[in-house]
């Protein structure tokens, strides 16, 4: 039985990476964004519209693929927003936006899934935190809290599914050139990669050897950890 | 309605006898409205209950094509638990399951 595996955010960017990617290794592998998917639609892949931060649409969405694949083998919980700007000149409808997104179509996402892998006792799942949180970054009040609230939520929730053999974890990215950073000044870029053990931009490829580690079979005594990239901790 | 009714009940019993079986709770082998699940002396541990509660929900998809999630906020805000007995719990499936569309 191939692995069914369910991504948030699959529209571009690392979501869209990871799609191929677990197609590449046989899996089925489902996926939701607020927009159409981008491009031919791969063969094995299914594509639902739904917003993370609508709780209907995405229950609909889980168990319409439980339904049909009968269970839920790994959730990567990639959808995400970020939005840059000194705190004092951030409106509260941007935190709520950025909070509704990461933390609560976060949470969403992970209880739906793990009711659906409880039949099985047996699931992965990947939640996807941040170096914003652990550097602190300034102008990144907003995004760092969400993700170290992804963080405190990995871990509990790592402790909570742990009785049905469901793992928690979360990776970590370091900047990826992706939507979320494209509008960063370089000077400030080249500044948080200096801060980096390993100083490079990161890259879609770093991201899915996590996440391949956390979800392997293997790593069944792995759950409740964030995986920073680059050196970060 | 009353078939409905009925049908709550029928996947809230059977839930609680495959939970009966599975994690060895003898009180529980033959449920009937009054019998204690969560929140008494002899009722099931908060684990069993998350268990039972994902049970139902896939239960009710099945059987009534309904997607209902039963603890929501109107649920959890009762001033008495619906998990308390297999009969309140039978009746949050029923008017939940009433609400819900297909």
């Amino acid at each position: 039985m191939p692995d069914v595996v369910l991504i948030t955010g699959t529209r571009k960017g690392i979501g869209r990476y990871l799609v191929d990617h677990y197609l590449a290794k046989g899996c089925v592998v489902t996926g939701c964004s607020r927009e159409p998917f981008e491009g031919p639609v791969p063969e094995n892949y299914f594509h639902f519209i739904a917003d993370v931060t609508d709780e209907r649409a995405m229950v609909a969405m889980v168990r319409t693929v439980q339904q049909r694949f009968d269970g839920i083998t790994v959730l990567v919980n990639n959808a995400g927003i970020a939005a840059m700007n000194h705190l004092v000149l951030t409106p509260m409808t941007t935190v709520q936006r950025i909070f509704a997104t990461n933390v609560f179509g976060t949470f969403v996402a992970l209880r739906e899934c793990a009711k659906a892998m409880m039949p099985a006792r047996y699931g992965r799942i990947v939640n996807f935190a941040t170096v914003a949180t652990p550097l602190n970054l300034e102008g990144e009040a907003c995004y760092a809290a969400s993700k170290a609230a992804v963080e405190s939520l990995t871990r509990v929730a790592a402790r909570e599914l742990a009785p049905f053999n469901i793992t928690v974890n979360a990776v970590g990215p370091t900047p990826v050139m992706t939507d979320l950073i494209r509008t960063v000044p370089k000077k400030k870029m080249d500044a948080l990669i200096g801060t980096q053990a390993i100083r490079r931009m990161g890259e879609h490829r770093d991201i899915a050897n996590v996440i391949d580690f956390f979800v392997s079979r293997e790593s069944d005594f792995i759950t409740g950890q964030t995986i920073y990239l680059g050196g970060i901790n | 309605m009353e078939d409905l009714k009925r049908r709550a009940f029928e996947i809230v019993s059977k839930a609680v006898v495959e939970l009966a079986e599975d994690m060895g709770f003898p009180s529980l082998a033959s449920p009937v409205e009054t019998t204690p699940l969560f929140g008494g002396e002899d009722g099931i541990d908060s684990l069993s209950l998350v268990r039972l509660v994902a049970d139902i929900e896939r239960a009710a998809e099945r059987d009534l094509g309904k997607t209902i999630v039963l603890a929501d906020e109107r649920a959890m805000s009762r001033r008495s638990s619906p998990f308390r007995t297999v009969g309140t719990l039978s009746e949050l499936l029923y008017e939940r399951a009433g609400e819900s569309h297909a």
